[in-house]
């Protein structure tokens, strides 16, 4: 299923006849917006751990967490790319949206050192999903002040705005976001999956000692 | 209210125990200054106003790391922190007591750092950069306080710190540099946006931080 | 006023406590016996709340307000004196009548000279002392005790004994120790954790 969504959006972009560097548009965006839907898919399974003491709600915010921070690695790859191929350079701190992924990108690898360094049990979930609510809220937060930031720090040379989109190109768009949301699904299922067999595999070690 | 005899007894703790070990504050006054010195040879010979007060900006960051650094020391080393969570009180006062303690250093390195910077790199400290500045000192110690709270549980302490602390130190940083070189009100705004809504999470979620 | 049902316990991988049943009615005083190690410990941190359990259930039919817990650590500020350090415990615990009381309990454990100096300088003994202090001080419901005769001399033990008995009748008791002996009189029922 993976493989067949996958495939659709390779044939999707290839429909609008625009440049190579509007293609890497239908992977860099979509991609983008699958890692903000991690983020909050991981900060909303780390509120119900809070709130309702959910089993496994930690569990399931640290493998959505880890997706979205693959996905933001990508997303700052494709826009690196991106940038070369539009302007002639690797990075630009006046895309805003590539700044923004800088900083959550070291915000939630903070949030793996946070995890590593603390025992796991119910303080390292409690410690994470509390990181997992400040990462939330720090998107929106982030976007605004880089945006102004650009004001007094670059003179904006390259504007950051995206293509207008007719209709094919939105379809095609859509198409992509999907088969990203849907990639990162499995991923996220695959290792959930992964890891909740490691979990019992100890318990039944456990049980055997 | 008694929560607010709470965090009152515990701000009161945790500056009178400041004033027996007298360890942090003189580290972040002499520290800030230093930096200050640093940074003067870094720039470069006529650099701009917003270079200069860029590396302010810098220097109080990283002097307010340095105090949130040791800011649940006490209770680390002696194990206290048990006996405050135990305690009927609502867990969101050891944080705003620790919080309003913690400010009342970073302000007192500010009173010597921002002379200091007039001194070395020329006046030009204003209204709103002090509008700036305090709104910043607001944010720095709200989300640094629970922060250093989440270190203290963990085992690399001094190392987590800074790490956890300086993505979320990025935006007050940059509605603090817009406020301070005259960027428009809009800084000073984002700047009390910032305080709000992290105030409010900090608030809500310090229980989770000290509990299992 | 405590009930605990096949109670587990796990950091990590490792496992302190598994299978624990335990039941304490109101006025009661069970003292927990048990090699080092043995989880003894973990079982009162569950029981004060500073720890969950990783499985089983757990009731505490009391609130934080009414419970007075006796750790391994002293739990008072090395740099503050004990009357300072009373008196934040006193304010939190919104003591009634609360610097008549602590001075009341210096004098039973006979800190009240050493009131004003900075509880670094304590001997082992006096921590071990004003560490009782900081428990009873809000004549709890519930008295949870880790090992309270540790670091205590002959006259320190001399007066948590007598502590011990006049707090009997008005409260229920969790006591951990190593040397059960010493409650004899008191205890109403004793358990041990085998590993």
């Amino acid at each position: 299923m993976v493989a067949a969504v996958t495939m659709i959006a390779f044939f999707a972009p290839e429909d609008a006849d625009q440049g190579l560097s509007q293609k890497i548009f239908y992977f860099h965006v979509p991609i983008a917006l699958t890692s903000y839907a991690c983020f909050g898919w991981g900060a909303w399974k780390g509120l119900l751990h809070l709130w309702k003491r959910s089993p496994g709600a930690d569990l399931e915010s640290y493998v959505a967490i880890h997706q979205g921070v693959i996905f933001g690695a990508l997303t700052l790859v494709t826009g690196s790319i991106w940038a070369k191929i539009s302007w002639g350079v690797w990075w630009a701190w006046s895309s805003n949206q590539l700044v923004l992924f800088l900083v959550l990108f070291l915000f939630y690898a903070a949030y793996f050192m946070l995890r590593f360094s603390v025992e796991p049990g119910p303080r390292r979930a409690n410690l994470s999903a509390v990181y997992a609510l400040f990462g939330v809220a720090l998107i929106p937060v982030s976007f605004m002040a880089i945006r102004l930031a650009n004001d007094f720090i670059h003179p904006t040379v390259f504007t950051s705005n995206g293509p207008q989109m007719s209709g094919r190109m939105f379809a095609s768009f859509c198409v992509s976001w999907a088969a990203m949301l849907l990639l990162a699904g499995t991923l996220y299922r695959v290792e959930l999956a992964g890891k909740r067999l490691d979990s019992r595999l100890r318990e039944l070690r456990e049980l055997l000692a | 209210m008694s929560y607010l005899t709470d965090i009152g007894a515990l701000a009161r703790k945790d500056l009178r125990l400041e004033l027996r070990a007298r360890d942090t504050l003189p580290a972040m006054l002499l520290f800030v200054v230093s930096a200050l010195v640093v940074f003067h040879f870094t720039l470069p010979q006529g650099a701009s106003r917003l270079a200069a007060f860029g590396l302010l900006w810098v220097a109080l960051i990283f002097t307010a790391l340095l105090g949130l650094t040791r800011c649940f020391a006490a209770e680390r080393e002696q194990d206290v922190l048990d006996g405050l969570v135990l305690a009927p009180s609502d867990r969101s006062a050891i944080w705003l007591g620790k919080a309003i303690a913690m400010l009342a250093f970073l302000v007192a390195a500010e009173v010597v750092a921002l002379p200091a910077f007039a001194l070395f790199f020329g006046p030009g400290i204003d209204g709103r950069t002090l509008a700036g500045v305090a709104l910043a000192d607001l944010g720095i110690c709200t989300v640094g306080t629970l922060l250093a709270g989440m270190a203290a549980a963990s085992r690399a302490r001094e190392l987590l710190l800074p790490l956890l602390f300086l993505p979320l130190a990025i935006p007050i940083v940059i509605g603090g540099v817009g406020a301070s070189v005259n960027g428009g009100v809009r800084y000073v705004e984002f700047l009390v946006l910032y305080d709000a809504i992290f105030a409010i999470i900090c608030w809500a979620s310090f229980e989770y931080v000290v509990t299992e | 006023m405590i009930r605990a049902r096949a109670l587990e316990k796990r950091y990590g991988d490792k496992r302190v406590l598994r299978g624990l049943d335990l039941e304490v009615e109101r006025g009661g005083f069970l003292v927990v016996t048990g090699p080092n190690g043995s989880g003894k410990t973990t079982l009162l941190r569950l029981c004060v709340g500073l720890a969950q359990p990783t499985a089983g259930e757990l009731e505490v039919d009391v609130s934080r307000g009414r419970l007075g817990f006796l750790a391994h650590e002293p739990l008072v500020y090395r740099e503050l004196t004990a009357l300072e350090n009373l008196d934040l415990y006193g304010r939190l615990y919104r003591v009634p009548e609360r610097r008549e009381r602590i001075g009341m309990l210096l004098e039973r454990f006979r800190l009240w000279e050493a009131r004003r100096e900075r509880v670094g300088s304590y001997s082992r003994g006096m921590l071990q002392r004003l560490a009782l202090c900081r428990a009873f001080l809000h004549e709890p419901d519930l008295y949870v005790l880790d090992e309270p005769f540790t670091a205590l001399d002959a006259e320190g033990a001399e007066l948590l004994d007598r502590e011990l008995a006049e707090r009997r009748e008005r409260g229920t008791f969790l006591v951990a120790t190593h040397a059960p002996a010493r409650f004899e009189a008191l205890a109403t029922a004793q358990v041990a954790i085998v590993q």
